[in-house]
């Protein structure tokens, strides 16, 4: 599905504020898989997902998608088949648009037309897929979607993703700005829809529970490389406790990032 | 008189939909309006005195703005540079551009010409008063100017346009390329400037280079007036304030001018008045928001449960 060869991603080159953000990365995703990225702060994840849908491009190496070259292919192409959740709930809508209008630019990729596709129909559609999130949004859809709460809103943008069938979805730490309750909501919705659409899905997280609880593949970033990927058995037998253990076997040293540890 | 007012603010009321489009739908301060206001206004006079057919005419002077507004967000995004400095670049070029386009000379006056009003006048003859068909007219024609942006944002790409000036990255994870958007939306601005440049010539008799000094001002508060009138989410309400904004705008101004006399105000006032105008508004608003802040915490005190 997405493959990145040898890439590598250095941050103000030739400055004294030069960061090699990604090292010689190899990572192949393949369709149906769900992997949890997780890795303590500046490890790479964000970069890893920058590459990977676009937002710039590698100093070194190549990305493929559907086994072509998109290394040079822009942001807004490549959206057209990788949905992506950043952590800030706000990013995933327009605040001062109404529900409706925010679902109708998502109904389909790409660029649109003068046609005026929202109607009747289109509504009732939008308010039965609003129902499923059960959080009382069907009966909303002329508000400004900025008077939701930030676990309606990421739950909306969930849902905007799905309407527009990505092949690929990104989600960026997306339930880490919420309430715990929110969410778990969220985290529900998301396995949900990933099931029932069979999304190929990449998910960084910052939990190392959430990361052992979901998927079928884990990968763990440190210093902008791998140093673990595991799946299938392998994955399922893992504990919090192996991964330290086994992250102090790789790296000779603690994992010095609390949040990692506490969560 | 009043009818003067009308006649104003509904002309002016097509370049105010323009700046609306791009200061509040797109969040692109384009300052490319005080260049193709008047080259609107050069166009369509230069038009007329060559005898040009007077629909083609408006279309070329719509093209012609849509072309100015295509050249600032062309700059915009090809060479990286902030939307207000490339709407200055095109705007101080327009100058130049305008005074060739009037034939080397710095005004045109369109006396014992045939233009839209003559026609109209004519046509009512017996029926209406001048002043009055005029005012008919230009309802009418700013009346369909707004139904036909109501019906483009509320089509597919309209809702993207008012996304994207909301939130540029959702915009680009729906597939679409927010370059293109820019071009599209600050063209048909500037198209919309040009067409009330153009009906302003036809209405004063005159087209000048110096039509368009001021105009974003008075576009600006224009539009900020309307928001003290209305509040909205729906682009048809939107529309129909920016209107009345300017109708509103325009007495103001025609106060200005009529009691100003009484305390030495000349018109050349008028623009130090519009700005202090907007800075009234940006105080009032400001005000506003501080006020809600300050009573939605108040609330919580009151509750006393944190």
């Amino acid at each position: 599905m997405i493959e990145l060869r040898n890439v590598t991603k250095v941050f103000n080159p030739g400055t004294p504020n030069e960061n090699v953000a990604l090292r010689h990365m190899n990572l192949q995703v393949n369709e149906g898989d769900f992997v949890t990225v997780i890795g303590s702060n500046g490890s790479g994840k964000t970069t890893l997902f920058n590459l990977i849908g676009g937002t710039f491009m590698p100093t070194m190496g190549q990305v493929f998608a559907h086994g072509e070259n998109v290394t040079r292919e822009p942001e807004y192409k490549r959206s057209r088949y990788i949905g992506r959740i950043f952590q800030d709930p706000l990013l995933g809508t327009a605040g001062t648009m109404s529900l409706e209008h925010n679902m109708m630019l998502s109904a389909y990729k790409g660029m649109k037309s003068l046609k005026k596709n929202l109607n009747a129909k289109r509504r009732s559609y939008f308010r039965e897929r609003l129902s499923e999130l059960e959080m009382g949004l069907e009966d909303r859809l002329k508000d400004n979607v900025g008077l939701l709460s930030g676990g309606q809103r990421q739950a909306l943008t969930l849902l905007m993703m799905v309407l527009s069938r990505p092949e690929l979805i990104l989600l960026d730490e997306h339930t880490a700005a919420l309430d715990p309750q929110n969410a778990d909501k969220v985290l529900h919705l998301t396995t949900k829809f990933v099931e029932e659409y069979k999304l190929t899905t990449v998910m960084i997280t910052h939990n190392m529970h959430q990361a052992l609880k979901y998927g079928n593949r884990l990968i763990m970033l440190d210093a902008g490389e791998i140093i673990l990927n595991v799946d299938g058995k392998e994955k399922q037998q893992l504990t919090v406790n192996k991964l330290v253990n086994r992250f102090k076997k790789i790296r000779h040293q603690e994992i010095d990032d609390d949040e990692l540890l506490l969560s | 008189m009043i009818e003067g007012i009308f006649i104003e603010g509904l002309v002016y009321g097509i370049m105010v939909l323009g700046v609306f489009i791009t200061f509040r739908i797109l969040n692109f301060p384009d300052l490319t309006v005080d260049g193709s206001f008047p080259l609107g206004a050069a166009v369509m006079a230069t038009g007329i005195t060559m005898g040009w057919n007077i629909i083609f005419t408006v279309i070329l002077v719509f093209l012609t703005g849509w072309l100015a507004g295509t050249v600032t967000a062309l700059i915009h995004n090809k060479l990286k540079v902030p939307n207000l400095l490339a709407g200055i670049l095109t705007m101080t070029m327009l100058w130049s551009v305008n005074i060739r386009v009037l034939g080397n000379r710095a005004n045109l006056p369109l006396l014992r010409q045939e233009t839209m009003l003559t026609w109209v006048r004519g046509v009512t003859e017996g029926i209406l008063t001048p002043s009055a068909a005029v005012l008919v007219f230009f309802i009418i024609v700013v009346v369909v100017i707004k139904l036909l942006l109501d019906l483009f944002f509320s089509c597919d790409l309209g809702i993207a346009l008012g996304a994207m000036g909301n939130n540029e990255q959702m915009v680009i994870n729906q597939g679409v390329n927010v370059e293109t958007l820019k071009i599209i939306g600050v063209s048909l601005s500037n198209g919309l400037v040009a067409v009330s440049g153009g009906m302003m010539a036809q209405f004063q008799g005159f087209a000048d280079v110096n039509l368009g000094q001021g105009i974003i001002i008075a576009g600006l508060a224009s539009v900020m007036i309307g928001e003290f009138l209305l509040r909205s989410n729906r682009i048809w309400i939107l529309t129909t304030r920016v209107l009345l904004g300017s109708i509103l705008y325009r007495g103001l101004m025609y106060l200005g001018r009529y009691y100003g006399y009484y305390i030495n105000l000349t018109p050349s006032d008028l623009q130090l008045i519009t700005g202090l105008l907007i800075i009234g508004s940006l105080i009032v608003t400001q005000m506003r928001r501080e006020k809600s802040f300050y009573e939605r915490d108040a609330k919580v005190r009151e509750r006393g449960d944190v």
